[in-house]
């Protein structure tokens, strides 16, 4: 069932409804407030405030925006005012010396001295899907941040760089950069995993 | 990045990647990369690789929550429907 049948039934009180718009979508309101608060009990407690913010004004959704769009913009703005108070900032580094391959890859002449491997056993089942599944969900919680939020806003929920920028109060041009470098990391830890399945 | 040179080298055409496959490259980028790409195989394994990493990372299901999370906020939604239909 989408957002738009489940909103319909929110609309009319469904109780069930309501929970199983919770469960789709509460992991993501957490990750993304903690972009902006300073502890997982805050943006715990951001992301509850949401769905009570939701339930008092679910009347008020216009549908001009998606309903995720909308209930991410409730979140970052209770986040973000909270984390004003905390006093905290986003940090966006532009000095961070990332590059998206580990400079040993390349020699003097700036080309591959160890070109990459295929990528076929990920996907063709001889590596266990756990695995790789289990391999992204902890390279991206151990992402910096805005890197964890722009790759989950971008990657894992599938939001256009011009919806993860508004969110989250950043450029376009600093979301692409931080989700180029987070994408690598993604990447460089896949890599790591060989064909029989190690680590 | 801007790109001074119509050749690149493979150190430079891994940063284009990300930006390559969202279609956020300018047209210049874009050709001088597909240029480097038709003459590399490390590199199109490499845009290849960031491929399926991107169609992996759309596989991760958020975390599961907390039962008691649940319970207490569909608690909340109860309380304020009953709230509403009093009023």
């Amino acid at each position: 069932m989408d957002d738009a049948e489940l909103l319909r039934r929110l609309l009319s009180g469904d109780q069930q409804a309501f929970a199983d718009i919770v469960r789709r979508h509460h992991a993501t309101l957490v990750r993304v407030a903690r972009v902006y608060v300073g502890s997982y009990s805050t943006a715990e407690d951001v992301a509850q405030e949401t769905w009570m913010a939701v339930v008092r004004g679910i009347e008020r959704f216009e549908q001009r925006s998606s309903f995720k769009t909308w209930l991410l913009r409730i979140c970052v703005n209770r986040a973000r005012s909270i984390g004003t108070r905390e006093h905290r900032s986003v940090p966006v580094d532009p000095t961070e010396s990332t590059t998206a391959v580990d400079g040993s890859r390349f020699g003097e002449n700036g080309m591959w001295t160890t070109p990459p491997r295929s990528f076929t056993d990920l996907v063709d089942g001889r590596v266990a899907n756990e695995l790789v599944i289990a391999t992204i969900r902890r390279t991206i919680s151990e992402l910096p941040e805005p890197a964890r939020a722009v790759v989950t806003l971008r990657d894992v929920e599938g939001l256009s760089t011009t919806e993860v920028a508004d969110l989250l109060g950043l450029s376009e041009a600093n979301v692409r950069v931080v989700l180029h470098r987070g994408r690598a990391k993604v990447r460089a830890a896949l890599d790591e995993i060989d064909e029989g399945g190690n680590q | 990045m801007k790109l001074t040179r119509t050749n690149i080298e493979c150190r430079q055409a891994v940063e284009l990647v990300s930006d390559y496959l969202d279609g956020l490259l300018s047209r210049t980028n874009r050709r001088t990369l597909e240029r480097h790409l038709s003459k590399c195989d490390g590199c199109t394994e490499y845009v290849r690789q960031m491929r399926v990493t991107i169609e992996l990372t759309g596989k991760v299901e958020p975390d599961d929550l907390e039962p008691s999370t649940l319970d207490g906020l569909v608690d909340l939604f109860q309380q304020y429907q009953a709230d509403r239909d009093r009023d």
